[in-house]
């Protein structure tokens, strides 16, 4: 292998790459902007669930109820249904979470412990918002029943039943603040795209253009070929890691509590993968349109089981298999638990083998495939 | 003018699927000749071409190249070759100079020699001013040049030219032709191919394709002679129709 | 009204890009096999209930209830008890290696407390830096440790009671694929049609074909349009293929009326057409064209459709900017129809917005390439 070759191509790639402007807004601009929008949205914790409460009683009782269940903060009471019909159309428009009906009759069935039954209709297509809502609603009016029982039993101040008082901290991240949850996995999702994407468009557009036969005719070995392809994308995807980083610092303050130069060293690998296949995918494309079919659900399904949008322990266990060989979710693990946790080296090494496995297996493989003659 | 031949063609075949582009050619070319491949399109040019330089495999016959085996040692052929495809093969959003530094950097030149081969010939081009314009803005006789002038950077002994004067206009196309004559004569083989049936006059000896097969070869004036034409699109002609039917 | 000869023209230009997608054997298998691939996946795959998340138990007290305790959440199907904690330092070291979720602390005399003072303190100490996930771990554990000690202490049902009855709408058994499939099948629609067309046309500005189309009798707005009509039918075979996987193979229903969802979704598709044509018509590479989409549409799309994350939650320009999406829409008619069983009523205004924003992409791609026409 020579160096000389290979800084030849290295040289040849940036001069072209610069030479369009477009390329290098997409490589700034692009990344800066989802960076700053898409951590703010990323957020699914259900904070405010829309009850429509329809009081068929109109007792002081359940006035009280109503009253206590739009002081809870995750509650938002304000529909203005007459009845519960009406309130389930304003469900099928996506208006109300939560319809709850107090039925007739509701105080006087109470005070003659007759046991009555409120009814809550549940928007349920997502099933997570509908069970984590609805336990909120259960929760405000098992208090609440506990509440109207001391009071008309005349209890002592000791509780009525035994009670587990649970607790609960939040470790890591106390604030419980989503951008720093969010921004590291999001920038991995950057990295990945203008990697992946880059390189392996710019393969096959030499073989639409044509100049690729040009090189295959040369001296050029297929190792120094590969990695005059594969080095200007990985310094682009440090730099995108560089700018990423900073941003997360200037904009979210958010500084890694472990070592940024593990971050570099784990992601210089990661590129390295992924890179290596984007390559040997490319070495199978004739035009940049399958290549970039190929690369876009490759990249799709890497990134949806990642672990960033829905966490791998909701995956069933083979999809949670899948996950020790997807680039993605190892490289997202490794970032959150050096800026979060302030991993060291040694906490990732088994991430660190996987990776350095992948890359020694793509990298040979894209090298192998690439073809100079026919 | 004798020694070993520089290339040596026996039987050379090449097929598509069903689809026989060369079949069966077999040739000689000598050092220091400038040797015209003479056909209409598809008549098998470039795939002869492609196989002679090694960047596709033959499906039988054997082929020597500067001595080494097309099978076996393509990339040995390839360091000792240049070319110029028919396809544009510079670099359009790329400076004459960045195209220079980047085909002159993967046959391994050294920055000094580099440098010094660019200068000699941007100045025998004329582009000693243009060095930093894009390659894109350059009008076609232009490209092509330079095109024949990157191929050569790295000296080589034998060059192969695959449609070298496509699009060009006649006067440019003199010109290249007479630069090309130059390289000969500093003792270098040239091995080209062409539609252009006026341009077969340039090569020292030419053979002529129909149908994947060698219809005729020799000198541009054996061939006069031998077939009884006036000029080669006239034997040419001839050729097609008897091999046509 | 075109003539003959464009008429004919138009057809020539139609066959030409059939051909085109379909001489090429990879790209018809990827186009047709990967939506299929993805929806299996994505149907099985993605939820946001947690199963077997990894936690640790630190039980200072060891009694009986206590160690029921520790089973019940064990047997649970959201948690795998996978070590038990002797010492408090071995907290921090049980989390940094990454894979416990949740640590559930249990003090001394557990038991005896609840039993003579009706009260005891319990702490779950959950890994924040995934806060969905430490939410969902902290309510799942709460609620099971509320219902053992229903469970397990006597309990004496008191006076004045009242219950509370749960009904599930749409979703009695809370799939998560009711959820992702609508959701998915925006975003595969969107990057076939937009990112396939939008390449598709920009490679013939790369490769200089363009001036050669522009010269012939057709007009640039049917020669685009002739560009996209294989992706419209293409995209028709796919809507037809994923709903038939979904309703076979994932058990999502289709309540509502199928030719409404096909309907629905066909103009979703000719949004997402227009849309390819306005990246194409700023765009001069393919490289610029499918970064793009990729960035600008794949990511945003995913993002704000209300599928993955609410929208509600979001800061108000956020929102906002979820109204500009045309997969928000669409996302939300494919919801009523399918998994709501609404008809034509409840979804007319936001098919609406679609052809909208359709004629507006339309009409602003085709002035743009009008206008270089002209230069």
């Amino acid at each position: 292998m020579k160096v000389r070759v290979i800084m030849a191509m290295i040289r040849k790639e940036f001069a072209q790459f610069f030479r369009d402007p477009a390329n290098i807004r997409m490589l700034i601009v692009m990344p800066v902007v989802q960076l700053l929008l898409l951590p703010l949205a990323a957020d699914y914790e259900v904070k405010s669930v829309r009850v429509c409460i329809v009081d068929s009683d109109h007792s002081p009782l359940s006035h009280e109820l109503t009253a206590k269940i739009a002081a809870n903060p995750h509650m938002h009471v304000g529909c203005k249904a007459e009845s519960f019909e009406q309130a389930l159309e304003g469900m099928e428009r996506d208006e109300i979470d939560i319809a709850l009906l107090i039925p007739a009759h509701f105080e006087r069935d109470l005070v003659r412990n007759q046991n009555p039954v409120l009814s809550a209709s549940v928007h349920a297509v997502n099933g997570q918002r509908a069970s984590v809502g609805s336990q909120y609603l259960l929760q405000i009016l098992a208090d609440f029943n506990n509440k109207v029982r001391m009071n008309w039993l005349q209890l002592p101040k000791f509780n009525p039943v035994p009670l587990v008082d649970i607790t609960h901290t939040y470790l890591y991240n106390p604030r419980m603040d989503y951008p720093s949850y969010m921004v590291p996995g999001i920038l991995v999702i950057l990295l990945t795209m203008v990697g992946f994407s880059l390189a392996s468009m710019n393969l096959v557009r030499e073989k639409e253009i044509g100049t690729i036969e040009q090189i295959n005719v040369s001296p050029v070995r297929k190792s120094e070929f590969i990695l005059g392809k594969l080095i200007p994308f990985w310094i682009l995807g440090l730099v995108v890691l560089t700018l990423g980083l900073g941003i997360a610092a200037v904009f979210y303050g958010i500084y890694p509590r472990g070592s940024v130069g593990t971050i570099y060293a784990f992601a210089s690998l990661y590129l390295l993968a992924i890179l290596g296949l984007a390559l040997l995918l490319s070495a199978f494309a004739q035009t940049q349109q399958q290549v970039m079919l190929v690369s876009y659900f490759v990249m799709m399904i890497f990134i949806l089981l990642s672990g960033l949008y829905t966490s791998v322990e909701s995956m069933p266990p083979w999809a949670q298999m899948t996950t020790h060989l997807n680039p993605v979710a190892h490289f997202i693990v490794v970032i959150r638990m050096v800026v979060l946790k302030g991993s060291t080296l040694s906490d990732i090494l088994p991430h660190v083998g996987a990776m350095a496995a992948m890359a020694g297996i793509l990298l040979p493989l894209a090298i192998w495939s690439y073809r100079k003659h026919f | 003018m004798k020694g070993n031949p520089v290339i040596r063609a026996n039987d050379l075949t090449r097929r598509f699927g069903n689809f026989v582009a060369v079949d069966r050619i077999s040739f000689e070319v000598h050092p220091g000749e400038l040797f015209g491949f003479l056909g209409a399109n598809g008549a098998g040019k470039t795939t002869a071409m492609r196989m002679l330089s090694g960047l596709i495999r033959p499906t039988s016959g054997t082929a020597i190249v500067l001595g080494y085996d097309v099978y076996r040692q393509s990339e040995a052929i390839k360091r000792s070759i240049g070319y110029m495809s028919q396809r544009f093969s510079l670099y359009e959003d790329l400076t004459i100079m960045e195209n220079i530094r980047f085909y002159g950097g993967i046959y391994g030149l050294n920055a000094h020699l580099l440098s010094q081969r660019a200068d000699e010939m941007l100045t025998q081009l004329d582009l000693k001013h243009q060095r930093d314009q894009l390659v894109r803005s350059l009008p076609t006789g232009w490209r092509q040049k330079l095109a024949f002038a990157v191929a050569i950077l790295h000296r080589p002994r034998l060059v192969f030219l695959d449609e070298p004067t496509g699009g060009v206009d006649p006067i440019v196309r003199r010109e290249f032709w007479e630069w090309i004559l130059d390289y000969v004569a500093q003792g270098n083989t040239v091995f080209a191919t062409t539609h252009y049936m006026d341009e077969a006059e340039y090569c020292s000896r030419l053979s002529v394709m129909v149908n994947g097969r060698i219809a005729a070869i020799g000198s541009p004036l054996e061939l006069r002679g031998h077939f009884g034409v006036h000029d080669m699109e006239e034997l040419f002609l001839n050729l097609a129709a008897s091999t046509g039917t | 009204m075109p003539t003959k000869l464009a008429r004919v023209a138009f057809g020539a230009f139609i066959q030409k890009e059939w051909k085109h997608i379909f001489r090429d054997r990879k790209t018809i298998l990827i186009l047709f096999g990967m939506p299929l691939v993805q929806i299996l996946i994505f149907g099985f795959a993605l939820s946001n209930e947690v199963k077997h998340a990894r936690i640790a138990v630190f039980d200072q007290s060891n009694d009986s209830f206590s160690r029921e305790l520790v089973k019940r959440l064990d047997a649970s199907r959201h948690f795998d008890v996978v070590s038990r904690l002797d010492h408090p330092t071995a907290v921090q070291d049980a989390f940094k290696a990454g894979n416990i979720r949740l640590v559930v602390v249990i003090p001394a005399g557990f038991e005896n407390a609840l039993r003579a003072f009706h009260q005891a303190p319990l702490q779950l100490l959950a890994d924040g830096s995934d806060p969905n996930l430490g939410t969902t771990v902290v309510h799942y554990a709460s609620a099971i440790v509320g219902a053992s000690q229903e469970e397990l202490l006597e309990h004496h049902s008191l006076p004045y009671g009242f219950e509370t009855e749960l009904r599930m709408m749409f979703n009695p058994q809370l799939e998560a694929a009711y959820n992702f499939v609508p959701g998915v099948m925006a975003m595969i629609l969107l990057l076939i049609c937009a990112m396939m067309t939008s390449v598709a046309i920009v490679r013939e500005k790369e490769h200089g074909n363009m001036e050669v189309l522009l010269v012939s009798p057709v007009k640039p707005l049917w020669i685009i349009l002739a560009k996209t009509i294989p992706y419209l039918v293409l995209s028709t075979a796919n809507i037809c293929s994923i709903l038939l996987l979904s309703y076979f193979v994932l058990d999502v229903p289709v309540k509502g009326s199928v030719p409404l969802l096909i309907g629905g979704s066909l103009i979703f598709t000719v949004t997402a057409l227009s849309l390819g044509m306005f990246v194409s018509s700023i765009a001069h590479t393919q490289t610029v064209a499918m970064f793009g989409t990729l960035v600008g549409l794949f990511l945003p799309s995913l993002m704000f459709s209300d599928f993955m994350f609410p929208v509600d939650n979001m800061p108000e320009p956020l929102r906002i900017l979820s109204y500009a999406l045309p997969s928000r829409w669409y996302f939300y008619i494919v919801k009523s129809v399918m998994i709501k069983g609404l008809g034509l009523e409840g979804i007319w205004k936001e098919l609406l917005i679609l052809s909208g924003m359709t004629l507006v992409l339309l009409f602003v791609s085709i002035r743009k390439f009008d206008n270089r026409l002209a230069l």
